[in-house]
């Protein structure tokens, strides 16, 4: 079980668990975690799945593609640490990582 | 062979042979089951199929809801140049559009452009919304019947757009003319305009424009600083400031927003009530249950899918389900097919407010060109019928609607209806 600390715009704090190979939009999906759209059901071509990981755990994901990318820098809400929750892999490493939900999808 | 203009139009896709069947011709839309037989038969018989001619040259049909998105995201092997409509434009006024440009240039100005859409912004919007949304509503006759899209649907598009604009809201009616004009070309969308009159009409829709431009710099930075019209927008920033300097470009993002707003909005607030008279249930649902309007929204923009496609270019061989697309064909991507494919959406041509995964369609497309409307669209049908529910017990369709020639903006250009109050 690998934890995961999603905290939405307003402050709200999930703390849930997911497993290895699940992305994190799964995850956020699968306990109801709201503030995710993912309109394009993970194909990486929508962007309403975006999160903000915290800084001290971004260098531990795999980067971003250019697809990935694209969709974020038209994202109106980018911030350092912006990613798109389906291309987020969970892995061992990633116990106990904050990610904070932005206050709209685009 | 297909289908000239001129012959009779074939209701029955299946009474002959597939290749014979040409899902560019516009009056397949004119008729309310036409289209979706047509589609149905290439979906199952021929999902990327090739027709060889038609009045707008040869193209492959692009149906299964998989297939388009594959398409959609793959903006290196698709190009949106130089346009994304089925026909190619008129020489006479190229105007250029983000949407139809690849990168880096569409990305410049895209960015430089959303802000005035962007999420943040409409929600100052809202209050402003509503309040137009009462005033139109508050305005209706009950019990006699009257045309919806005038009266309701192009009334609060227009007000819409002119405030995206800052566009004085006496004239807004000339944006809705501008819009309508932009692609009734025969040779653009198979509508029935002509050159003289689009012309003519973008001539004096550039005009304005201009004008409000100059108005606009005659602002103090501060002043222009605290608006977020679209203007006052490219005037901001620094890759767009000189727009006005490059009329096609200008003109072009003005008619953008324009025509992207407009017929599109429009067309789901009338279908949204077409779509609950004939799925009369769901309209109880809804009633005893408002909160389930922002699931209805994405709902009525899948079932009407306001833009029926986009087209691209190949710009290289690509292998799809076993066709090989040549590197320059032009690829035609089904969006009103692809919503009502059974392999991804359960009882596809069902209206059903409460339906799961209801925001998993195609109607906004998906990749580096995803509306940038979308929010918008969604806000104002989503406050649209917020306000429709608190005033109206039945609204009904009296007539069957009369459609939009064309085969890019899938619409109605009537829908007579009559109110019943709470
Ligand atoms: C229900 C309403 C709407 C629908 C169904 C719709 C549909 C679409 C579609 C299909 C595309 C192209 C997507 C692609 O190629 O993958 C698009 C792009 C676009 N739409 Fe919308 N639209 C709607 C409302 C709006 C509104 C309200 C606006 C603005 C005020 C707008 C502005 C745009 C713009 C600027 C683009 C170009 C984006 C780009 O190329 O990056 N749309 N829209
Ligand atoms: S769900 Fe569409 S990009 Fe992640």
């Amino acid at each position: 079980m690998i934890k995961i600390i999603f905290k939405e715009h307003s402050g709200a704090v999930h703390e849930v668990t997911g497993t290895e190979g699940e992305s994190l939009m799964d995850v956020a999906m699968n306990n109801m975690v709201p503030g995710i759209d993912g309109d394009c059901g993970g194909d990486c071509a929508c962007g309403t799945c975006h999160v903000i990981v915290a800084a001290d755990w971004a260098n531990k994901l795999a980067q971003a593609n250019g697809e990935e990318d694209a969709l974020i820098g038209m994202t109106p809400d980018k911030q350092d640490g912006s990613r798109l929750a389906c291309q987020v892999v969970l892995n061992g490493d990633l116990d106990g990582m904050e990610v904070t939900l932005p206050e709209f999808q685009m | 062979m297909s289908t000239p203009l001129t012959a009779d139009f074939i209701v029955d896709p299946y009474s002959v042979p597939l290749d014979s069947i040409d899902v560019s011709d516009s009056r397949m839309f004119l008729h309310h089951t036409a289209w979706k037989a047509y589609f149905e038969r290439l979906r199952n018989e021929d999902p990327i199929h090739f027709q060889k001619e038609s009045d707008f040259g040869p193209f492959w049909s692009i149906t299964r809801f998989e297939d388009i998105q594959f398409v959609d995201k793959h903006h290196e092997l698709f190009s949106s140049e130089p346009a994304v409509v089925i026909g190619d434009m008129t020489e006479e006024l190229p105007l250029e559009m983000f949407i139809a440009m690849d990168n880096p240039r569409h990305d410049e100005q895209r960015v430089a452009a959303q802000p005035v859409v962007a999420p943040k912004n409409l929600a100052e919007m809202e209050s402003l919304i509503k309040e137009r949304v009462d005033i139109i509503l508050d305005s209706l006759p009950i019990g006699e019947t009257f045309d919806w899209v005038d009266k309701v649907s192009i009334e609060l598009t227009g007000q819409m757009l002119a405030t995206l604009f800052d566009f004085p809201q006496e004239d807004r009616r000339k944006l809705t003319y501008w819009s309508d004009l932009a692609l009734d070309l025969p040779e653009v969308t198979g509508g029935d305009g002509t050159h003289e009159v689009r012309n003519a009409g973008l001539q004096e829709c550039f005009q304005r424009f201009n004008e409000l431009w100059e108005e606009r710099t005659k602002l103090s930075d501060a002043e222009r600083a605290d608006k977020f019209d679209l203007i006052s927008l490219l005037q901001n920033s620094e890759k767009t400031k000189d727009m006005v300097d490059r009329p096609m470009e200008f003109l072009g993002n003005i008619m953008l927003l324009i025509v992207g707003g407009n017929d599109t909005t429009r067309n789901s607030l009338t279908g949204g009530i077409l779509a609950i008279n004939k799925y009369p249930d769901e309209f109880e649902k809804i009633k005893k249950n408002p909160g389930l309007i922002p699931n209805m929204v994405p709902e009525i923009i899948r079932w009407q899918t306001p833009l029926s496609h986009m087209r691209r270019i190949a710009t290289q061989d690509v292998e799809l389900g076993g066709k090989t697309i040549k590197k320059g064909d032009k690829v035609v991507m089904w969006y009103a097919s692809g919503n009502r494919d059974e392999r991804v959406i359960d009882n596809p041509d069902a209206f059903i407010v409460d339906r799961p995964k209801a925001r998993h369609h195609l109607s906004f497309g998906f990749g580096i060109h995803r509306c940038m409307g979308n929010r918008l669209a969604e806000m104002q049908i989503r406050i649209t019928w917020e306000e429709i529910l608190k005033r109206f017990e039945k609204i009904e369709v009296m007539k069957e609607p009369s459609y939009v020639k064309s085969n890019f903006v899938k619409g109605y250009t009537e829908l007579l209806v009559k109110l019943t109050a709470k």
